[in-house]
């Protein structure tokens, strides 16, 4: 056995007492941590989970077009500003091969999204077509796993509607529907799906057809009106956004922009999260530290005479740097199972009207990880001041006033 | 002659800055391979001074101090450290053993001092230097429930493992009865003659002081006298 691990363990043991509190209040620091972190993460994910599952994390769209006064020298007196009609991104094809081949996106689906009425017998919907790739669209939107009724198919006159609209309009699988353009163009569609998306303005007014349908209807042949990507990292979303802005010139419009007031609020609650991380932290590491300082005075003459005997001060040092570290190791280990007991006891004793957990909770390995990491690193910063009092103690002066 | 284990020259300790106060003043010293002698001297003559110099616990002021031909001076702290764990062994009044370590434990801690690792060896023979000072019934005895004469044996097992050629002794009997101090000198002096270890020991005792080859007295920092019992004024 290595002889810092040994006098380490040693001290450790014969302080008990000491030990056993000093290692419960890292566990109590630790049990705050994984608790919090897993509400935290757990509420993030949720909210997240319920904005953004019907939400592309990017949306790219044709450049706004902008009215152009025509006149030479002549002053205008007003500019009237062009009416938006759905028009194509140029280049969508090339456009869509340089995404593809892009790190960082995980799907990128072209389409074109217009709104239209739906009509069934006497009732008529304002609804927004979505004409996609379906493989390509299930990768960023799931519609797949929300599937209530029928099957995920828009092939030749097929329609997947949310199950919202199809309320609205008595509508089933296997009914027929009519979707009209402003413009008096019109095609039949059967209902092939029904779909909840948990969201319900998704519900009440999607319909998804194929993108050459789509195209048809909207009279926008060959073109898409959008790209929308879904990211591997949800929060890179600005930075991707802002780089093909000025890549391309294109509109480009990341989830972080279209929901400010979420992310705003996402953020208040992890600074406050890690605030109040940082003082529980703060707490423990002063705790270790005056524990271990106390141990050091207690030990001094010990310590005196293991220098006396030819112990290096390097070695005196490692020995109460260890004794941190330990602390911190088996103060995680502990608290990180209380920990995840008391966020496992909070979600199942807190419950929603359908007996769910109202308050979601993530546990995973990298919290945990985390949670060691930060209480066997603060162990070791703790016992530095003490480690080195003892390191830098004179053995004669230590013996002698023992 | 066979050269000196320790040997002191014209060393001198002061302490203080604005009031500098001298408490050994140019101390020469020999101590030869083998040799018994005892350092005697009233409180405040410097003999905790002169043995924590000797020891290498401390630097002198000026002049040299020598450990086994190793002028100690320029040498830095490791430097140092490591010649003491080689070359010195330490008997306290108060035994002064690790609470948090048995018996045996204690006595490894010495072959253990400049070593990375424990090992097997090591233990076996601080088993041996526990038997050999009459514990090998007590090898791994929580040291806290051992009697007094026995953790001074202890201490002493500790002081020998590593066969230094010196070992330096501060009233290694001073806390004991009379019964035990005798049983504690009659080793340390069975261990001098069986395996040729030197001794200082400094004590207040004029029995234990008497029974010594050679008596070192220091009066205020200086040397008074130096040689075997009978020749002292």
């Amino acid at each position: 056995m290595w002889v810092d691990w040994f006098l380490a363990l040693r001290i450790l043991r014969d302080g008990r007492m000491q030990t056993l509190l000093i290692t419960a209040g890292v566990a109590a620091g630790v049990t705050v941590m994984v608790f919090l972190s897993s509400l935290m993460t757990g509420l993030e994910a949720s909210l997240l989970k319920k904005t953004l599952g019907t939400q592309a994390h990017v949306v790219i769209r044709p450049a706004e077009a902008r009215a152009r006064p025509l006149l030479g020298d002549a002053v205008a007196r007003r500019v009237e500003a062009t009416a938006q009609r759905t028009r194509s991104i140029d280049g969508w094809q090339q456009q869509l091969a340089a995404l593809d081949a892009e790190a960082g996106i995980l799907a990128a689906s072209p389409g074109v999204t217009a709104p239209l009425f739906a009509i069934r017998g006497n009732g008529t919907e304002a609804v927004v077509v979505k004409g996609v790739m379906l493989e390509r669209f299930d990768r960023v939107v799931a519609v797949a796993d929300h599937m209530v009724a029928g099957e995920l198919k828009v092939d030749g006159r097929g329609a997947v509607i949310g199950v919202g609209l199809a309320g609205k309009l008595g509508l089933g699988v296997g009914d027929r529907l009519r979707l009209q353009a402003v413009d008096g163009t019109s095609e039949l569609f059967d209902v092939r799906g029904l779909f909840d998306l948990g969201n319900k303005a998704a519900n009440d007014v999607w319909v998804l057809v194929s993108l050459r349908n789509a195209q048809t209807l909207v009279d926008l042949t060959g073109g898409v009106s959008s790209i929308e990507l879904r990211m591997t990292d949800l929060f890179a979303a600005e930075a991707l956004a802002a780089r093909l802005r000025a890549r391309t010139g294109v509109e480009v419009e990341s989830w972080m922009a279209a929901n400010a007031e979420l992310l705003t609020a996402l953020r208040s609650q992890s600074s406050s999260s890690t605030v109040i991380q940082v003082f529980v932290i703060l707490a423990v590491a002063i705790g270790i530290a005056s524990v271990l300082v106390v141990s050091v005075i207690q030990r001094s003459r010990e310590i005196g005479i293991l220098r006396a005997m030819g112990m290096s001060r390097g070695r005196i040092t490692r020995v109460f740097l260890l004794q941190g570290a330990l602390v911190g190791v088996g103060g995680s280990l502990l608290g990180s199972g209380l920990g995840a007991a008391l966020a496992l006891g909070f979600t199942s004793a807190v419950t929603d009207a359908s007996g769910g957990p109202l308050l979601p909770i993530v546990l995973d390995a990298r919290l945990f990880l985390t949670s060691a990491a930060v209480a066997t690193t603060t162990g070791l910063l703790a016992a530095l001041l003490p480690a080195r009092r003892a390191a830098k103690l004179d053995p004669a002066t230590a013996i002698r006033n023992a | 002659m066979p050269d000196p284990v320790l040997e002191l020259r014209c060393v001198t300790k002061e302490f203080g800055e604005a009031v500098v106060t001298r408490v050994l003043h140019g101390i020469d010293l020999r101590v030869a391979p083998g040799e018994f002698a005892a350092l005697i001297g009233p409180s405040g003559s410097g003999k905790s001074t002169l043995l924590n110099l000797i020891g290498l616990l401390d630097r002198p002021t000026a002049g040299e101090v020598w450990v086994r031909g190793e002028q100690t001076e320029r040498l830095d702290d490791d430097a140092r450290t490591e010649l003491r764990a080689r070359s010195l062994g330490f008997v306290f009044q108060f035994h002064h053993l690790i609470g948090a370590l048995s018996a045996v434990e204690n006595v490894m801690m010495a072959l253990a001092a400049d070593q990375p690792r424990l090992t097997r060896e090591m233990r076996r023979r601080s088993a041996e230097a526990l038997a050999a000072v009459g514990l090998a019934d007590r090898v791994d005895e929580d040291t806290r429930r051992l009697s007094g004469g026995q953790q001074q044996r202890v201490a002493i097992a500790r002081a020998l493992v590593r066969r230094p050629p010196l070992v330096l002794a501060d009233e290694p009997t001073g806390n004991l009865d009379t019964k035990t101090a005798d049983e504690i000198f009659t080793l340390m002096r069975t261990v001098n003659q069986a395996q040729g270890i030197a001794f200082l020991i400094v004590t207040h005792d004029p029995r234990i002081a008497g029974r010594c080859d050679r008596i070192v007295e220091l009066v205020d920092g200086r040397i008074l006298s130096d040689g075997p019992p009978g020749a002292r004024a």
